[in-house]
């Protein structure tokens, strides 16, 4: 097996299995709670908005959209990290057939790996610091995908050429 | 002389290798007509799911959000929380098929990615055909489960939180983790067999050396779709994730402040700014899931392009038909916010061009294991 193959295959295995365990570690202890949560702080916004309890309506109302933000990240995560992955394996397999050096496949395959691994991350850890440091990891994540699927897509078109 | 340059010199012992390959009953078969069958399933309960139940159940949302306006313009917290019990049902129910229709959807690709690996993986054939027949059987069982929770409940259900429907599902799930768990085992196992005995891993398979112009164009097609879904996706996070999300909480608070202060024309139109909030979200994250989703099913169906026995032309014409539909679906699925049901149908026909060019493929998949098992019985 090409060491691009390889890098793919397996990477993307253990990609989609982190992402999985993860998934089962976030349903269990995470997900439930953080939903009922969320569906309590939205109830108690308006409740309390009825009760004329406009500070505490409001407090809870934040305190939903704050939910409401870590959930979505986190859900992304899970799923981009699943998905990336058999993306990465399925491109592995497919990866001898494209036209290009040698050199460079290896290069995009790097890009589609370590994409794959810091777009997620980046996401992930915008739930704990909502700074600019994870959202450029985000972003030089799905650049890097971006990079090596454009180059993977010109390979599979220039093996047609 | 081994096995494929026998099937050289010899193409009746091409037809026999074929056959050995994609015997009846063996797990690739089972994996390849189970993955599209669930695959085809899942895509016919989204297309009727979209048609309908997502609208109007998105309606009942937003009319049990404007019942909470009004009682806390009426000061009845009663009232207020009773509406977001009703909104959780509302949600569980559109969640639940979602879930369904999702899940149908990524085991079928499972299935046919675990058929396309079948040769690498080390084990006896039974054990490969009860692996097959227990994912198939979790791949069933949990959506079918998922599907059933919203009706179902906790009737006569042993737990206190848990009903029937919950358990099946989790079963479905554990079934399809163990196999997927035994088949990596099994794709370790085979991997380093033939790595010690310096056997190049893929060399024999005649799904991954097939350059077919259906299966290249299905490869280069679907690698663009993805692309272009993430594309999308990264526009969509730069340009609007932060700003709906900052929309969203806004809204929230308008809609409360305003009913309590009895400024309830301006709390309903609140109302209903926030619907139409929650539609461009939905519509953008749909696209840019199903143009992704529909690259890798474009990838997938080409490795599998020699098993289709059609002729030449059906091939083409179906593979194009697959990724042209594949492009509509999610493009008009985002100009359903400016469109509205004319995107929409024209969204449900890109739908229907995909499910038609994959039930072309698998009655051609069905002809091809005839061919084989004819020229098995004449051996």
């Amino acid at each position: 097996m090409t060491a691009p193959r390889k890098l793919l295959i397996i990477g993307g295995l253990a990609l989609a299995t982190w992402g999985m365990g993860y998934g089962i570690y976030y349903a269990v202890f995470v997900e439930h709670q953080t939903l009922d949560g969320l569906g309590g702080a939205l109830a108690t916004g308006f409740m309390r908005a009825a009760e004329r309890r406009m500070p505490e309506s409001q407090a809870a109302l934040s305190d939903a959209a704050s939910r409401s933000f870590v959930y979505v990240r986190q859900v992304d995560a899970h799923g981009h990290w699943i998905g990336l992955g058999l993306l990465l394996v399925i491109l592995g397999i497919a990866f001898d057939r494209v036209a290009l050096r040698k050199r460079t496949r290896f290069l995009l395959a790097l890009a589609l790996f370590f994409g794959s691994l810091l777009f997620p991350l980046g996401v992930l850890l915008e739930t704990w610091n909502r700074g600019s440091g994870p959202q450029a990891i985000a972003v030089v994540g799905s650049a890097l995908v971006i990079i090596g699927l454009c180059g993977t897509a010109w390979g599979f078109a220039c093996a047609d050429l | 002389m081994n096995a494929p340059d026998n099937a050289i010199n010899d193409p009746s012992s091409a037809v026999l290798q074929q056959a050995a390959d994609f015997a009846p009953l063996s797990p690739r078969r089972m994996l390849v007509i189970g993955g599209i069958a669930l695959i085809l399933a899942g895509m016919i309960l989204g297309d009727i799911f979209a048609a309908f139940i997502l609208h109007p159940n998105a309606g009942r949302i937003g009319a049990a959000l404007g019942s909470a306006t009004q009682a806390v313009a009426a000061g009845d917290p009663q009232t207020a929380g009773a509406a977001f019990a009703k909104i959780g049902g509302r949600l569980e129910n559109r969640g639940t098929k979602v879930d369904a229709h999702a899940h149908m959807i990524s085991f079928g690709y499972l299935a046919l990615l675990l058929a396309l690996l079948q040769p690498l993986v080390a084990f006896t054939e039974q054990r490969k055909k009860f692996l097959a027949q227990l994912f198939l059987l979790g791949a069933t069982l949990l959506p079918i489960g998922v599907f059933l929770i919203h009706y179902v409940g906790l009737k006569w259900s042993p737990l206190e939180s848990i009903g029937w429907a919950s358990i099946f599902a989790d079963l479905g799930g554990a079934f399809v983790l163990l196999a997927c768990l035994a088949e990596l085992f099994g794709l370790w196992r085979g991997v380093r067999l033939r790595v010690s005995q310096r056997s190049p891993i893929t060399a024999a398979d005649e799904l991954l050396t097939d350059r077919s112009w259906s299966s290249r164009v299905l490869l280069s097609g679907g690698t663009l779709l993805i692309l272009l879904g993430f594309l999308h996706g990264s526009y969509y996070a730069a340009a609007s994730l932060y700003r709906n999300e900052t929309r969203d909480s806004e809204l929230l608070t308008a809609m409360t402040v305003n009913a309590a202060g009895k400024n309830l024309a301006v709390a309903n139109l609140a109302v209903l700014d926030y619907g139409q909030l929650q539609g461009a979200k939905a519509v953008n994250i749909a696209a840019h899931s199903h143009v992704i989703e529909f690259g890798i099913l474009a990838i997938l169906v080409a490795f599998f392009q020699p098993y289709v026995f059609l002729e030449e032309k059906w091939k083409k014409i179906w593979a194009v038909m697959l990724l042209a539909g594949s492009l509509a679906l999610p493009l008009f699925v985002l100009m359903e916010f400016r469109w509205g049901l004319l995107a929409g149908g024209l969204a449900d026909m890109g739908g229907l061009l995909v499910i038609c060019a994959l039930f072309a493929m698998l009655v051609g998949i069905w002809r091809h294991t005839g061919k084989l098992d004819a020229a098995g019985g004449n051996s």
